[in-house]
């Protein structure tokens, strides 16, 4: 199942018709996606839509069930996870945390910390820092590792929105000081930064992608973010061959209903292209 | 110097006390203590186990803790009951079993007080070498571990995205756990292994600011304890595993007391 890239060139991670099951349900199913360096991807969907569970399967923490990953070989990747709590009887600096997986020269740290703005704090204690402080400590850690891939699980959690703003100008700095790859996770494209090249709507499965401007005209993205969403676009008229029911389950253009929505599953003619296509006019919006 | 039972007990209890720092920090920053615990109770088992099959009792308890250790983790990954619920079945049901099964074998005189409280007194230089070997090598597996166990300790999936191989190194910790309890069990006995394990890790958070000072002061704060209890218990004809594990929470919660007064203070 699982191979390594080493051409140069090629993308760093390739996910292809990539689901993955828990307790025999699919978390997320046919995901197609690929990251190539300098490359900004950008997840995004509402909860439980399978975002964490694609990207923890791209970086190999998650074995997928069906589908293939493929990683360049001696692919280096920084991760900064959805939720980190350090337990208070870990005594723990920011100092220290930049070691936590390699061994960086202390101007290596003092130069990560220096980027993102904490250098001030190298000395303090992990647990004594503010949700952004800690948020950027994190960032710092995972980039001190000079990353091929840095993948970051909502980096602007617990972060006023002008902090925000500031972290997203950081992040992209780093692609372009490193010209890593970045796979980044949102639930909110409206935060999604502009420098993002890639958005992928999931929910389950790929609802939609492209780039930003693409992604926030397409009637999935409306559907899954609802009316504040809508408040922000003008009438579009796009072709949709499915629906997401209250419950869960899928309605399809034909009229059959299934647990969930793949690609392959038959009910698609057109297997989630969302590009533009005026012909049909958009219905439940 | 190994001539008299005080001076062969302070020479086995230091040692102890220096292997099991590092150990207990671990213990506390993984929120571990019932685990440990558990692992430790079925060490009685381990005995009765290593009485029936006439082998030696240290690798009798070594193989039930081990053993322990692993069928825990793999009801865990099973996910029926709550770990808490599983701790408190396997622990107290080890202790239980060990001791029906020693009632049961009225061939052999077992000294069940020794089990349970140790019997430092009672240490030979045998006992001495397999604390002193042992030590020396758990303390040089958790050298080689320690950088992949606390980025574990710390995220387990940040520690298996940047390769550092979370399971592997837990497995190990489990092992050595086991060997700790083996080795710990005659000294300060069965009930009182963890309190060994984590009220000087306890004591040293307060003086600690990076992980491996906190070990280190551990191990230094166990020796203090193992020390003031044995002197203790002979001063005050007190048994001497209690004694040590009294001593220990005197320093806890003397360092609670500085540590109100003095936020940075130095071990003093």
């Amino acid at each position: 199942m699982l191979k390594t890239i080493d051409r140069a060139g090629e993308p760093l991670v390739r996910l292809s018709g990539v689901g993955v099951q828990r307790t025999g349900r699919w978390l997320v199913r046919g995901v197609d996606m690929e990251i190539r360096p300098r490359e900004i991807v950008t997840l995004i969907g509402p909860n439980g839509s399978g975002k964490s569970t694609t990207a923890k399967t791209a970086i190999g923490i998650l074995k997928p069930q069906e589908g293939t990953v493929l990683r360049r070989s001696g692919l280096q990747i920084g991760y900064v996870p959805q939720k980190l709590s350090i337990d208070w009887t870990l005594p723990l600096t920011v100092e220290r945390l930049m070691k936590l997986t390699g061994t960086p020269s202390a101007s290596e740290i003092a130069e990560a910390l220096e980027a993102t703005g904490v250098a001030h704090l190298a000395k303090a204690e992990v647990q004594a820092l503010s949700g952004g402080e800690f948020q950027r400590a994190l960032l710092a850690r995972a980039m001190v590792r000079k990353p091929d891939l840095l993948v970051l699980d909502e980096p602007v959690q617990g972060v006023d929105f002008s902090g925000e703003v500031a972290l997203y100008e950081l992040i992209r700095r780093i692609r372009d000081r490193t010209g890593c790859g970045i796979l980044l996770i949102s639930h909110d494209l409206h935060v999604v930064m502009a420098d993002t090249d890639t958005v992928i709507c999931l929910n389950g499965h790929v609802c939609c992608r492209g780039t930003p401007q693409n992604v926030v005209a397409s009637p999935e993205y409306l559907k899954l973010f609802g009316a504040r969403a809508a408040e922000t676009l003008a009438i579009y008229r796009h072709r949709h061959d499915h629906t997401h029911l209250a419950d869960g389950r899928v309605l399809h253009q034909d009229g059959s209903v299934t647990d969930n929505c793949h690609p392959a599953d038959g009910h698609h003619d057109r297997a989630h292209d969302h590009g533009h296509d005026h012909s049909h006019g958009h219905t439940n919006a | 110097m190994l001539d008299g039972f005080f001076s062969r007990a302070l020479v086995a209890g230091i040692g102890l006390a220096l292997t099991v720092g590092p150990l207990g920090c671990f213990i506390v920053w993984r929120r571990m203590a019932y685990f440990g615990d558990t692992m430790a109770h079925s060490a009685l088992l381990g005995v009765a186990l290593a009485f029936l099959f006439q082998i030696n009792l240290m690798a009798g308890v070594f193989l039930v803790a081990s053993l322990v250790s692993v069928a825990l983790l793999l009801l865990q990954r099973r996910g029926a009951l709550s770990t808490d619920a599983l701790l408190g079945i396997l622990s107290h049901s080890t202790l239980a079993l060990g001791l029906v099964m020693v009632a049961f074998m009225s061939w052999v005189r077992v000294d069940l007080m020794g089990f349970l409280f140790g019997d430092i007194l009672a240490v030979s230089r045998t006992d001495i070498a397999l604390v002193y070997g042992g030590g020396a090598i758990i303390l040089g597996l958790m050298a080689w571990l320690w950088k992949p166990l606390l980025a574990a300790t710390v995220n387990e999936e940040l520690a298996e995205a940047e390769g550092m191989a979370p399971e592997r190194s837990r497995f190990v910790f489990m092992l050595l756990m086991a060997l700790v309890i083996a080795i710990a069990m005659k000294i300060v006995g069965i009930l009182l292994i963890t309190s060994l394990l984590i009220i000087p890790a306890a004591t040293a958070r307060r003086f600690s600011t990076t992980p491996e000072q906190m070990a280190v002061l551990a191990s230094l704060i166990g020796v203090v304890a193992v020390l003031g209890g044995l002197y203790g218990s002979l001063h005050f004809d007190t048994p001497s595993g209690p004694s040590i594990v009294v001593a220990a929470l005197v320093l806890f919660l003397l360092s609670l007391f500085s540590f109100t007064r003095r936020p940075a203070g130095a071990l003093q």
